[in-house]
């Protein structure tokens, strides 16, 4: 067993864990986290996508003993308070889910994304889900759903600015 | 929506979206949606996010042979790991009934299925063992150290094969490996091929496809031995069928088993089904007296969660010159696998049903064989033998429109039924309710420039491009359906309570996976009790809170299930018109509900909605013979399918060198009834065509001669991707169907079942000049090379024959023969 110290959507936790324990399987099941989910557990579906250190890692490809010592983000921690990220807003308001599934892993790619492109092209979102299955939607009210999101950050961040 | 037992409102108590004046109805908007707000913080709850106090996790151990003897387990070393609880064998649950098939048909041979292999394995993947352990890294590491004998025996893959010269069965005691045959037949067939100027021969395969969920399959099961109550949170589609099949496998009252399908990841037929770990976690959750969850691994879900499709289709069409269409004669053989799933031998029947298209055939002539093989077995897969219908008669179509030089489109025009046809009696003895096929497919040619797009194609030809326009029309069969017409019952139920302060309660049978009903059903019991969507709380999935239900598949949900909430929405409104009259002094006719507030006609006096319902709980002042309360429950059961149909546009270009394909633009004109939330459909709709264009293009599970799965993980299997695909442009047309009294239709599969042959068609149509005909999918880039590298290499034929005299009478000497330059 080793101990690591994870600090998870800005509260910083301690535990022993196995080696071998993905990190995917630490935020479920040791950290009771269970927004991140679980499609493949072979780094193909994007289910589990989280933010190492503010970019996007799939949970299911790292070990708990890695990410000893970083920030992790997940789903829970998008929203501020009762505030919805505008990323959140940006997928309720385009209907840029179905089942939901595989929409933690899709905020938190976007997530990236935006932090990297303020302003991506319709292909740059799609290039850059890529690595995010999502078998409802056929991915285009995610698309809607990330421009959305990126308008109102840009929005936000002039305002604030102004 | 109900979890660990307690219902829970899921609203985040935010006004969702807002209403422009009274009167505006809620239904038609494009209203986000209820369920969104947790699911977009990751807070709601699926199968596997569930844990209970000393639970326990399961691994199955499976055959990594496709037929073999299972000889000796060996499970010393497996329970020696730290945390193994225990091990168990086909033996040990042999007390659990058979995985269950709902299907009955004259000569239909249904194969023992035992939740554990005994004494055969008979595909890879098919489960031998349980291990359950404290932690699914200890059951994991146990798992792999059961060993098992196995003697591999004969493999089965192929259907032609396992009928021709039989000497190997999948399963000995038939001495066939044929499970059924189906034939379905109506007017005169042998006239119409005599009568015909050319007969129009392809075999074409719908290859073997994934549903992929994406959460895979996971049960949670709790026994209470005081209470004697066994509850299983189950992602399933189908919640109240479920509950009665595992009483049955149990041997319990089913008043003691409770189903709750929580939060569901998507389904596409494949969670509508009853598969072996149904009764096997259940059941290891009683013998061991703590709570046990299993959850599926995505290499498991390949291996044994259902497949889809999987049929070969000999199809001959008999057509004029003109491009009259006389009659189709289509022999199918559908690849069953190994053991039927609880619809596996309906699904081809479907199909039979749905061959006439939208088209008027005065003859058909339809021959299905069911076969085992050593494989997964098929079942509903989102469209569920209506896609494999759509794909043979819109590609035969599209090759006759090309061996008799007409357009496409044209061709299609010229056979449709004329709207003032229906109801329209199909030749294969359904009655399509209403449609506008001209309509649909006319607006679809306008949308995508169908004129332009053939000028492009021509002047391409010229400078060495080569573009494609597919056209593919459709009618699905959906709102499934009048009970005649289905093995469990095709009604569905609803409950609609208003509550003491005026809050709706709608209890559905309909429990949806994706769907969004908990936003659309509420906008219709909104607008018909003149409240908000807010105010109405949408409970689903949980078999002690609903009235038994028959669950969302087969494009029923809306048409079949909001239909029940309707009906019984209009009990409820009938006895606010009794009560508000008592109190009013007035006529109960001549009330009328408006928004928040009931208004007796003539005069000037009203009273608030709240009042009333107030009214009826107190039960100081109600008239006499009212029964205090307001619940009203109905059980819907619909008259008849309904068929809902569109044009779909697919322009591509290929390369000629790569084999490439680039689709450019994809038009949909659908129509599905009345809409009752538009961001809704479109969703439907996008996602089906993205499904149908991933068997077109890309999805494929292929068993090699060993039977082993050789497409069997995410990286082998290529599921459609973002940047795959282009933005579509979508359209409606509006024809509402008279079956029930919102006019809906159905749209969860229109999608996937235009959109493939729609992208055959524009391949194929980009080929044509090189003499291609037809390619089977899914169209790779490797494949379409091929095929342009053989028709290349091929010596030139003359151009495809031109409608005349000469050329009918010798269209009738070819048909005989196999087209040459088939790929
Ligand atoms: S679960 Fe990690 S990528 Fe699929
Ligand atoms: S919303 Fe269901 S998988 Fe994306």
């Amino acid at each position: 067993m080793k101990n690591v110290t994870i600090t998870i959507n800005g509260a910083e936790q301690q535990a022993q864990v196995e080696p071998r324990l993905l990190l995917v399987h630490y935020l479920r099941e040791v950290a009771g986290l269970t927004g991140t989910h679980i499609g493949c557990e072979t780094s193909l579906c994007g289910a589990c996508t989280v933010l190492m250190d503010g970019r996007a890692v799939k949970s299911c490809t790292v070990l708990a003993v890695q990410a000893d010592g970083h920030k992790i983000g997940t789903v829970e921690g998008l929203a501020n308070g009762g505030q919805l990220h505008a990323i959140q807003e940006g997928f309720w308001e385009e209907h840029g889910l179905q089942c939901g599934f595989c929409t933690p892993g899709m905020l938190m790619c976007s997530h990236d994304l935006l932090a990297q492109h303020p302003s991506p092209t319709d292909s740059e979102i799609r290039e850059a889900i890529n690595g995010n299955l999502c078998r409802c939607t056929g991915y285009e009210h995610i698309v809607n759903a990330v421009k959305s999101a990126a308008r109102k950050m840009t929005k936000r961040v002039s305002a604030r600015a102004a | 929506m109900a979890q660990n037992g307690k219902p829970t409102s899921k609203s985040n108590g935010k006004s969702n979206g807002t209403r422009n004046g009274d009167a505006a109805p809620w239904v038609g908007r494009k209203l986000k949606r209820k369920e969104d707000p947790r699911l977009i913080q990751g807070i709601s709850h699926y199968t596997d996010d569930l844990k209970l106090p000393r639970m326990l996790h399961c691994v199955l151990v499976r055959s990594p042979y496709a037929h073999a003897e299972v000889g000796a387990i060996r499970t010393d070393a497996a329970r020696a790991v730290h945390g193994v609880v225990g091990v168990f064998t086909a033996e040990d649950v042999s007390s659990i009934g058979m995985v269950p098939c709902a299907i009955q048909m004259p000569d239909l041979k249904v194969p023992k299925h035992p939740v554990l292999a005994t004494e055969r394995v008979r595909y890879v993947g098919e489960p031998v063992a349980v291990v359950v352990a404290e932690d699914l890294y200890a059951a994991r590491d146990a798992a792999e150290l059961v060993e098992v004998d196995y003697e591999p025996l004969h493999v089965i893959t192929n259907m032609e094969k396992a009928l021709g010269n039989e000497t190997s069965y999948v399963h000995e005691e038939f001495r066939s490996n044929k499970a059924f045959t189906h034939a379905l037949k109506n007017g005169d067939i042998a006239a119409a091929f005599k009568k015909a100027d050319r007969v129009v021969k392809q075999r074409m395969i719908n290859q073997r496809l994934a549903p992929i969920a994406m959460e895979t399959r996971a049960v949670l099961a709790e026994y209470l031995p005081g209470e004697k109550r066994l509850t299983v949170w189950n992602s399933t589609q189908i919640p109240h069928l479920l509950r009665t099949q595992i009483s049955v496998m149990l041997g319990l009252p089913e008043t003691a088993v409770r189903v709750i399908a929580p939060e569901v990841g998507g389904g596409f037929g494949s969670k509508l089904n009853v598969y072996a770990e149904d009764g096997i976690v259940p059941w290891l959750a009683m013998k061991l007296g703590r709570p046990v969850r299993w959850s599926e691994t995505r290499r498991e879900n390949f291996a044994s969660t259902i497949h889809g499709r999987d049929t070969i289709n000999d199809v001959e069409l008999a057509v004029k010159k003109d491009g009259t269409v006389l009659g189709l004669r289509v022999r199918i053989l559908a690849d069953l696998g190994a053991y039927h799933q609880l619809l596996t031998p309906l699904i081809p029947q479907l199909t039979a049903l749905m061959l006439a298209g939208c088209y008027k055939f005065p003859a058909i002539d339809i021959e299905i064989q069911g076969v085992f093989t050593n494989k997964m077995s098929t079942d509903a897969y989102r469209g569920a033998g209506r896609p494999e219908a759509t794909y043979i008669v819109e590609r035969i179509m599209d090759i006759a429109a090309h061996e008799l030089n007409i357009d496409s489109a044209e061709f299609r025009l010229k056979n449709f039924p004329q709207s003032k046809e229906f109801p329209f009696n199909t030749v294969t003895g359904l009655t399509y309710d209403s449609a506008k096929y001209q309509e649909s497919l006319k607006k679809a040619l306008q949308l995508a420039g169908y004129d332009a797009l053939r000028r492009r194609q021509k002047n391409g030809l010229k400078q060495g491009k080569y573009y494609g326009v597919g056209v593919s029309t459709y009618v699905e069969i959906c709102a499934i359906g009048p009970s005649a017409a289905t093995p469990a019952g095709g009604w569905e139920s609803a409950t609609v309570r208003i509550e003491p302060t005026g809050k709706v309660t709608l209890l559905t049978g309909a429990s949806p996976h994706g769907q969004g009903e908990e936003t659309t059903f509420a906008q219709l019991i909104a607008d018909q009790l003149g409240i908000d969507p807010d105010d109405v709380n949408v409970v689903h999935g949980d078999t002690l809170a609903v009235p038994y239900g028959i669950g969302t598949f087969g494009s029923r949900a809306t048409a079949v299930g909001g239909t029940a909430a309707y009906l019984a929405t209009q009990k409820l409104k009938a006895k606010l018109a009794t009560l508000a009259a008592h109190l009013l002094g007035a006529k109960p006719g001549d009330i009328t509900i408006g928004r928040r507030v009931l208004t007796a006609k003539g005069s000037k006096k009203s009273i608030p909605f709240r009042e009333v319902v107030m009214a009826a709980y107190t039960a100081r002042s109600i008239p006499a013979g009212f029964e205090p309360g307001l619940e009203a429950t109905h059980f819907f059961e619909p008259s008849n399918f309904t068929f809902p149909f569109g044009a779909h546009i697919a322009s591509v270009e290929v390369d000629p060198e790569t084999g490439e394909v680039k689709l450019e633009k994809y038009v949909a004109v659908d129509d599905c009834g009345n809409v009752l939330n538009p961001l809704l459909v479109d969703g439907q709709i996008q996602g089906g065509i993205a499904q149908g264009i991933g068997q077109a293009m890309w999805e494929e599970l292929i068993y090699n001669e060993e039977g082993q799965l050789v497409t069997g993980t995410l990286m082998d299997y290529a599921l459609p991707k973002a940047h795959f695909l282009p933005n579509f442009t979508l359209d409606r047309t509006v024809t509402p169907s008279p079956v029930n009294p919102m006019g809906v239709k159905g749209v969860g599969e229109a999608g996937t079942i235009a959109s493939t042959p729609c992208m055959v068609n524009a391949v194929c149509d980009a080929l044509a000049s090189l003499g291609i005909r037809h390619i089977e999918m899914p169209l790779k880039p490797e494949r379409v090379w091929q095929a342009i590298s053989h028709a290349q290499a091929a010596p030139r034929e003359p151009e495809p024959l031109l409608v005349g005299a000469l050329a009918a009478s010798a269209a009738r000497k070819n048909a005989q023969k196999p087209a040459r330059r088939r790929t």
